[in-house]
């Protein structure tokens, strides 16, 4: 039982540097905040991968009671450290991801246009801006091919 | 496809569904990669960042350790070969000064060949010729040494005309444009004037300080700059930067002294003189309309803009050490000894003890902690203690030194203090020669030149560049309102996006040198004040290789350059290394937790950076967590072994300086017994090569001492010490490449020590 307890402390330990490092990455000002439009992007750099809706209620778990645009770290943290132990928000593994491209090429030809991708990300799924940013993305080849 | 029920509407609506499903699954994943490219561009820049200040501030403690015991031990006749030695140490080529400054240069006597190609200039100098030296430079042709010298003679005569404070009006010329950092890029001046437009009695142009120095076409640059600076002297302003300063220029492994022994091997130190000379004449700030202010670092609470303009800018040669006026320090010159005033409030070196300075001097010792107004440029150093005190102090700061070497750095800055300037006081034996400027007139000038702004209120020391301190939104708000200004352009920090506003829009940085770490690394930007002196900021990225990737090859391509860099900086260290991780791995087994792995590098290297995020790309995945660290090491070492890093060894510099060792030894030999003890040679020779990024474990040091001590009487002597060094020389004629020096953890000894070469 001790045995157990000691390595839940050592895994919590070592989640708390993590979640430190990554944090400390995005606080500019060195006081221990970040930007709250940061916080997406260490949450999931970090291996979770909410959606929008899903990171909206997280950061309403984390913001102060007035929002001031800033997330304290005191706050992030158990926040965060909870998210890893659960493996809440796990990424998606690749053949699920793999099946969802082929879903949406509909004529199976194994590939989708940048256009249609960007038609696909804008119109459909859940609203954002940043899906105009794909024009980025390199063309994707065959689908099976990781990126 | 669905089930059940059969009407179109249903399954087209499963359909939709399946879509949306599918398009929202993608959007996460999307976005995490995203985020994941966003935190690895992040981390990179921090590398970049954290690897150069470090770098300064390695040097910064090097030069200082020396240029004091060049104070303070080395009698006047052989100052100035150290100071060659000194220089040699940086530029790695010979460059014998002479003792005598030549105050003029004689560049009528330099001929030029026929056969030269290249610009030719003659004064009074017309716009033509600004433009034709463009071209030729862009053409890779290099202006002749006599047009370089009489250029320089020209721009000094100007600038002396200058005041400290360039004023400028907008009335005269349409539209001002301010530029940053150009750290000898080139092809970012060529495109600014390319896209913005050449200068011009209609487009004024300021430029914001540290023309020189890591980029290879600093000497262009600068004939460029100087040249539209005498055509269009109403339009055309410059401001000087840190890095317009002889000192630091000899900081960089790659800098700006190097660049010109390079190209001008015959005329090279006589340039680099003038150019002495001409830095320390530049303006310190432009003024526009009275309400922008251009400095190239910051401003501090006690910033006195009518000091500035009064001061006579010229006596701050350099910001890296300077000797003010101090009565204590001028008997010290003239005696080299004695034990004055205590009531001298003198600053201590970073590296005495604190505690045996001075005798019963009211000082403020509490300089390891970040405190308010402190300082962490290089301060000049005490002077009021007896000789033999100062040698034992010397001899026991190495080892304190060494110490500390091992843990946290703390503050460069020597003791601070506010002292009154004793400019009235002080009775001038010194007719003639160029005055040494007041603490408090040198400590304007560094804040001007080095501080950096930050969000917190205050100011605080900048312990990560080793010079000059933070200043907060509250500092910029009291100078504004003191001098009725609308706001601050300044430079020194390199910025993703070539600009940065901060302190409430009230501070723009502006970073001109665009790739500055490494091909794709950030943006340059220069801004423009139009009517009301609203800025307007042009960004650009000067290099076509970037725009044909993606992002994620972009910063694929920085990162690798970062993770480079910071792999050759772990080999450094891998003796520290090895020590701390043993310390990890009590039961000898070889084997450490990756947690364990991240605190013993952040404790050794002390870069402050995330090296949990970086660990997947500095190791390789290992089983279950746990790390072989010997084998890592040993890899590490097995990237890095390349004729470059033999060249640049530590012994290999000293080999080329020879003529210097008997000042070499004498540094060493701090108790002027004529014997070096094997102790003091270890000690001396581990603090050189921590700082040259080379890394010698203690037994190759050891190693080394022992072998040259001949007679094995536990010292050395000098005829040792230089047969030693004869030895070093006919071995590496012979071609002995194999045992030539590297550093490895030597495992016995006589494989791979430096002395075996």
């Amino acid at each position: 039982m001790a045995d157990e307890k000691d390595r839940q402390e050592i895994i919590v330990a070592e989640f708390h540097k993590k979640i430190k490092e990554a944090f400390e990455v995005f606080d500019h000002e060195s006081n221990n905040t970040v930007d709250v439009r940061e916080i997406g992007t260490i949450i999931r750099s970090l291996g979770c991968c909410p959606t929008e809706g899903e990171l909206h209620d997280l950061i309403a778990e984390v913001e102060e009671e007035e929002p001031t645009g800033y997330i304290r770290f005191e706050k992030f943290l158990p926040v965060m450290t909870e998210m890893l132990l659960e493996r809440r928000y796990r990424p998606i593994p690749e053949d699920v991801l793999l099946r969802a491209f082929e879903v949406l090429d509909s004529a199976k030809r194994g590939f989708l246009t940048k256009d249609e991708l960007i038609k696909y990300m804008t119109e459909e799924g859940a609203p954002h801006s940043e899906m105009a940013a794909l024009e980025n993305l390199p063309r994707k080849g065959p689908l099976g091919k990781t990126m | 496809m669905g089930s059940g029920s059969s009407t179109r509407h249903h399954s087209a609506f499963q359909n939709a569904e399946r879509t949306f499903k599918a398009a929202a699954l993608i959007q996460r994943w999307y976005r995490r990669y995203v985020a994941r490219l966003e935190m690895r561009r992040r981390c990179t820049w921090s590398i970049f960042q954290s690897i150069e200040y470090a770098g300064q501030q390695d040097q910064v403690k090097l030069h200082d350790f020396f240029s004091y015991l060049m104070d303070h031990f080395i009698p006047s006749s052989h100052n100035e070969r150290l100071g060659e030695f000194l220089t040699r140490m940086f530029t790695e080529d010979r460059f014998a000064q002479d003792s005598e400054m030549e105050k003029c240069s004689d560049y009528e006597s330099i001929e030029v060949p026929d056969s030269y190609t290249g610009p030719r200039l003659s004064f009074p100098l017309l716009p033509d010729h600004a433009t034709a030296l463009i071209e030729a430079f862009r053409l890779k042709q290099q202006l002749h040494a006599r047009y370089v010298l009489n250029l320089l003679y020209e721009t000094k005569k100007h600038l002396v005309q200058l005041p400290n404070i360039n004023r400028v009006s907008t009335c005269y010329s349409e539209e001002i444009t301010v530029c940053g950092d150009l750290h000898g890029q080139l092809d970012d001046l060529i495109f600014i004037f390319y896209k913005n437009g050449l200068p011009s009695p209609e487009r004024s142009y300021v430029f914001n300080g540290d023309f020189v120095d890591r980029g290879k076409d600093s000497v262009e640059i600068l004939m460029i700059l100087f040249a539209f600076m005498l055509v269009y002297p109403k339009e055309f302003h410059l401001n000087r930067g840190n890095h317009e300063d002889h000192m630091v220029n000899l900081r960089y492994k790659y800098g700006f002294t190097k660049e010109v022994m390079n190209k001008y091997k015959i005329h090279g130190k006589e340039i680099l003189r003038t150019l002495q000379d001409v830095f320390c004449w530049l303006p310190l700030a432009t003024l526009i309309d009275e309400k922008v202010l251009i400095l190239h670092g910051g401003v501090s609470d006690i910033t006195d803009l009518e000091l500035l303009d009064k001061i006579e800018r010229n006596k701050i040669v350099s910001t890296m050490r300077c000797k003010t006026r101090q009565k204590s320090e001028k008997q010290m010159e003239e005696k080299g000894k004695a034990n004055r005033k205590s009531s001298a409030q003198e600053p201590i070196p970073w590296f005495l003890p604190q505690s045996r300075s001075l005798p019963s001097s009211p000082l403020r010792l509490s300089s390891y902690k970040a405190h308010k107004t402190s300082r962490s440029s290089s301060i000049p150093c005490c002077g009021c203690l007896d000789g033999r005190e100062l040698s034992r102090q010397v001899r026991s700061s190495v080892e304190l030194e060494l110490e500390r070497c091992r843990q946290q750095a703390g503050l460069l800055v020597t003791g601070q203090k506010e002292e009154p300037s004793r400019s009235a006081s002080e009775a001038d034996s010194e007719a003639g020669e160029l005055q040494k400027p007041t603490q408090e007139e040198w400590r304007q000038v560094v804040d001007i030149l080095w501080r950096d702004p930050m969000a917190q209120e205050g100011c605080k020391a900048n312990t990560i560049r080793g010079g000059g301190c933070y200043f907060g939104p509250d500092v910029t708000q009291q100078l504004l309102q003191k001098y009725n200004l609308q706001f601050l352009i300044r430079s020194h920090e390199c910025k993703p996006e070539g600009y940065e506003f901060c302190h409430n829009r009230k501070v723009l940085t502006i970073f001109s040198a665009s790739n500055y770490y490494e091909v794709g690394s950030n943006r340059g930007a220069y801004v423009k004040l139009g009517p009301a002196l609203t800025p307007h900021i042009v960004q650009y990225q000067a290099n076509k290789v970037t725009n044909t990737l993606t992002m994620r090859q972009r910063i694929s391509r920085v990162e690798e350059s970062a993770l480079r860099a910071l792999r050759e900086k772990l080999f450094a260290h891998s003796s520290d290394l090895l020590s701390e991780f043993k310390k990890h791995d009590a039961d000898k087994v070889g084997l450490i937790t990756l947690s364990d792995w991240a605190a013993a590098v952040e404790s050794v290297l002390h870069l402050g950076l995330p090296w949990r995020m970086l660990r997947s790309q500095l190791v390789n995945s290992s089983a279950d967590n746990m790390l072989e660290y010997k084998s890592w090491l040993k890899n590490l070492a097995k990237e890095q072994l390349s004729h470059e890093n033999i060249q640049s060894s530590l012994l290999e510099t000293l080999y080329r300086n020879r003529s210097n060792l008997e000042t070499i030894f004498r540094i060493i030999d701090s108790d002027h017994s004529g014997f070096i003890s094997l102790d003091e040679f270890r000690q001396t020779w581990k603090l050189l090569s921590s700082q040259m990024n080379i890394d010698i474990t203690d037994d190759c040091i050891c190693d080394l001492a022992r072998s040259i001590d001949f007679n094995k009487d536990g010292h050395i002597d000098i005829n040792e010490f230089l047969e030693a060094f004869r030895l070093v020389e006919k071995s590496c004629l012979e071609g002995d490449t194999s045992e030539c020096p590297q550093a490895t953890n030597a495992k016995d000894s006589g494989c791979n020590s430096p002395g075996a070469c």
